[in-house]
């Protein structure tokens, strides 16, 4: 068991990792610890928790910004930000249902340092979209900012991009400053019964070029629509296509009816109000209703919307898998049981075919260093992500191996 | 501001890097001739001007890979070039280096409705993407005032925002994919049109990144559908605080508008002399803001906003009842540049971003500068996202005025850091404003982002003596790389 340390600031943060560097021991980040199953293993020296920098510093929410310690749960963030009608608007993934977890909340560092977004994604963008600016200390130990606190900022290199979804391999980050956005006043969601995938997939991509504002569409396979707790859905047992709206109430209520009657005149189907569509939505973004056995092997595929139902097609064929489709058919969250092994290279191959990227998000630890967590990166792309990785911490003592091999981002 | 001396062993070479450049190059891609070379020696940025060594106009990537690969072993400085554009020196050309223009580079290359992404190559300027994809009903969210002339592919190395920033973000969040050469000649793709390319987003980092990283070949962008309804109301203040006031008030009632440009009365008087937008004359400032949506959303919105502004004590107030009309109200503050280039000789185009609400503290501050030194200043200002534009005016023939001018741009800029702001909010920092981003960070940040260059230009020739004051060897910061049996950087001048 390495020793878990735990620096209550900014300053006791960057003595320790100056040290390590100095000392050359690894150190593995972690903020609750929601997504350590996310990524490669990492068998640092030491493990660094993150809760000790906690706390909200600056909320001005005329201005839509926060600023937070690194280690700020999140549920204290969206408590704050609902007060004030405001919210994270890229939707914030809870993994504690895929990791069998009991918190019931990760850290905002985390949060961006993970790096993904829910279904508002497609609309809204991801967590990087929303990271402003940072403090941050690198492998050397020494303290850095880069960004800001405005939106509108060209001022030097946008490194919180860079360290966002960088599942803390380049730098600590000690504190984040973000956008947030009004909370809708009310939110619809139209549901269509009983299209197969490739139907579902048309018309997500139609209603997403249509200027009816869709927040989030999404394609739950009966298999998956009859776990929804919401029984006016699960009751149906079949497939479920589904357009989000989120505005001033008699906007939406325009623009779902838009919905139904321009696209799907003589379908069967229904409109969620607020509440419904609020608690659907969550099953979908935290990925509740996909198979949880304990053996079920969860990827994570991001592809070309167009492309999400030939995958799809493909996944049926070839695998005895089960999937739903997110972001109007780029995002596909699949779970195989049985030998995932069989699967995986095949999966792969068919996925970098469409130009995509595969995740195996979860699996045994063996499975994963056989596999591989993220898709292997072409081989222009590799020499430059070592030389960014040696450009923040050339020691490579910041969750070393969690990306893939040592450098980040490629197995 | 002082560039890099130039390297004279380069400039001696000139006639043997022209013969190597027109063996990759063949036809009308190089130009040589002084009198040509004029075309390029400045970009936006008029005050500094420099021929460079050569301009080559490249028409593939392929070549583009060769002459940089050429120029990496040459230890041959390059300077990429869009359409010239940029308004803080970041094209600015070097007389030991390469100027690379991408003015060849003009095709749109896939518009595919279904993804709702355009691929095009970084020479299209930005409003050409959106008239390629109109008839379908579809634009380009990002619209800096000068989308006319400038091209997609300086967009993305100066995050080039717009009016519309607020509600659909800037380039770094419209961008999908991008295909790029670095210094090496290597060529690289980031991106695509899926959304979650796994790995390090180093898409994220080359926006912005001012052509220090690398030359874009090719470029992925989202569109977006149009709104069915757009609409503008003008609305004027006894005061720039009540015109602030109510820009927070709009926002902290959740309405996010699709656009809210606000002007001062300098600039108001200048633009209402030169294009007829029926701005009223007796208000310190006015605001405009944009709805944009379904019509019943509009018009919903457009009661809030009324009554938010009646409360922050507008004492004018008038909403488009017409495309035409909304047109109207918008081609004032179109046109704020050329309307302040009527009533001044010069101005300087100034670009910094503050927290909104420090904006009545940082206009009263502006205009006791602006006593001081003598020297007018008109304020656009983009509200919703607290970009403030002060157009400094001045004669440039009168002498030590530009310096004059340069120095009131400076303070004003020092000030937006001030208050919580930062040096730039989409012109980037160039030459202009290089020797000022110490005001906004300390060594250490700086030399963590210029480690990060070395990683895609481990010998410092991409685009240098731009946006860091001080040249840093690689070699210096803990970087291992050493090229061949040379150092890189083989004996940099301090400037």
């Amino acid at each position: 068991m390495p020793e878990t340390q735990r620096p209550k600031n900014e300053n006791e943060l960057q003595q320790l990792i100056a040290n390590a560097n100095s000392a050359k021991t690894s150190l593995e980040i972690i903020g609750n610890g929601t997504k350590r199953a996310l990524g490669h293993p990492v068998n640092a020296d030491v493990v660094v928790d993150m809760g000790g920098l906690a706390g909200i510093t600056m909320y001005e929410p005329e201005e839509l910004v926060m600023t937070a310690y690194a280690g700020t749960p999140l549920s204290e963030i969206n408590s704050a930000l609902g007060a004030k009608g405001q919210m994270l608007a890229f939707e914030p993934w809870n993994p504690s249902s895929i990791y069998g977890l009991k918190h019931a909340s990760g850290t905002i560092g985390g949060l961006f340092m993970g790096g993904y977004g829910g279904p508002r994604r497609i609309s809204a963008g991801a967590p990087r979209d929303h990271l402003l600016g940072i403090n941050a200390i690198n492998g050397f130990g020494e303290i850095f900012k880069s960004g800001g606190r405005v939106v509108k900022n060209v001022s030097g290199f946008d490194i919180p991009k860079l360290l966002a979804g960088s599942f803390g391999t380049l730098a600590v980050v000690s504190n984040v400053t973000f956008k947030v956005l009004p909370r809708p006043e009310a939110s619809r969601t139209v549901v269509i019964v009983g299209l197969d995938a490739e139907k579902a997939g048309n018309a997500m991509r139609n209603a997403m070029a249509s200027p009816h504002e869709v927040s989030a569409s999404a394609y739950l396979p009966a298999g998956i629509a009859q776990k929804s707790e919401i029984t006016e859905l699960s009751d149906f047992g079949k497939s479920l296509t589904l357009f989000r709206v989120e505005g001033p109430r008699p906007s939406v209520e325009h623009r779902a009816k838009e919905i139904t009657t321009s696209f799907f005149a003589g379908e069967n189907h229904l409109v969620l109000k607020s509440e419904n569509s609020i608690r659907l939505w969550s099953e979908i973004c935290d990925v509740r209703l996909l198979n949880n056995n304990a053996d079920a092997r969860i990827w994570r595929i991001s592809v070309a919307p167009s492309d999400g139902p030939r995958v799809a097609k493909w996944i049926g064929e070839n695998t005895n898998a089960e999937y739903f489709m997110d972001w109007s058919g780029g995002l596909i969250w699949v779970a195989i049981e049985g030998d995932g092994n069989v699967y995986a290279e095949k999966l792969r191959n068919v996925i970098s075919g469409f130009g995509g990227h595969a995740t195996l998000v979860r699996a045994s630890d063996a499975e994963k260093n056989s596999i591989g967590v993220f898709n292997p990166l072409n081989n222009a792309l590799n020499p430059l992500i070592k030389r960014v990785k040696q450009s923040f911490d050339p020691n490579e003592i910041l969750n070393p191996g969690r990306m893939g091999a040592k450098a980040g981002g490629a197995k | 501001m002082k560039m890099p001396k130039p390297d004279k062993q380069i400039i001696d070479r000139r006639l043997e890097i022209i013969g190597a450049l027109s063996r990759i190059l063949p036809g009308d891609g190089l130009i040589v001739d002084e009198q040509e070379l004029r075309a390029y020696e400045c970009d936006g940025l008029m005050a500094y001007r420099q021929l460079p060594l050569v301009v080559a106009l490249p028409e593939t990537t392929e070549q583009i890979s060769q002459i940089l690969s050429y120029c990496n072993a040459e230890d041959v400085k390059i300077v990429p070039r869009g359409a010239g554009t940029g308004l803080s020196g970041g094209a600015l050309p070097l007389a030991d280096g390469i100027t690379i223009g991408l003015g060849k580079f003009n095709r749109i290359l896939d518009v595919d409705y279904e993804n709702r992404a355009v691929v095009a190559q970084p020479g299209v300027t930005n409003k050409a993407i959106t008239d390629a994809v109109e008839d379908a009903g579809f634009y380009y969210a990002p619209d800096p005032s000068s989308k006319i002339a400038c091209s997609i592919g300086g967009n993305v190395a100066e995050n080039s925002g717009g009016m519309h920033c607020l509600k659909y973000g800037l380039t770094t969040n419209n961008l999908l994919g991008l295909e790029m050469v670095l210094m090496s000649g290597e060529i690289i793709r980031l991106g695509g049109k899926h959304l979650d390319a796994g790995g390090y987003d180093l898409m994220g980092v080359v926006t912005g990144s001012e052509g220090l990283l690398g030359v874009i070949t090719e470029v992925t962008v989202r569109i977006l559908q149009k709104p069915d309804v757009q609409r503008a109301v003008l609305i004027g203040f006894p005061s720039s605080a009540a015109g602030g006031d109510c820009v927070a008030s709009i926002i902290a009632a959740g309405i996010v508008p699709g656009a809210m440009e606000m002007m001062d009365r300098m600039a108001i008087s200048a633009m209402e002399q030169f294009v007829h937008s029926g701005y009223p004359l007796d208000v310190e400032s006015i605001l405009i803001v944009e709805l944009d949506g379904p019509e019943v959303e509009v018009n919903y919105l457009l009661q809030s906003v009324e009554k938010i502004a009646k409360r922050a004590g507008s004492t004018f107030f008038r909403a488009s009842n017409s495309e035409e009309e909304r047109q109207m109200f918008w081609q004032g503050r179109m046109s704020a540049f050329p309307s302040v280039g009527r009533i001044s000789p010069d101005y300087l185009t100034m670009d910094g971003t503050i927290p909104r609400h420090r904006l009545p503290e940082v206009l009263t501050e502006m205009a006791k500068m602006s006593a001081e030194c003598g020297l007018r200043v008109a304020n656009v200002f983009h509200a919703g996202d607290g970009n403030l534009h002060p157009l400094i005016l001045y004669d440039a023939n009168k002498q030590g005025e530009l310096e004059k001018a340069e120095q009131f741009g400076f303070d004003i800029l020092k000030l937006c850091v001030r208050v919580g702001g930062v040096l730039s909010g989409e012109h980037g920092i160039g030459v202009e404003k290089r020797d000022l981003m110490g005001e906004m960070f300390s060594e250490i940040d700086l030399e963590q982002q210029q480690r990060l260059k070395c990683a895609f230009d481990p010998n410092g020739l991409m685009n240098p003596g731009k946006v860091y004051p001080t040249p840093r060897r690689c070699a210096e910061m803990g970087w291992m790389h050493v090229k061949a049996d040379k150092l890189p950087f083989p004996d940099i001048p301090r400037f």
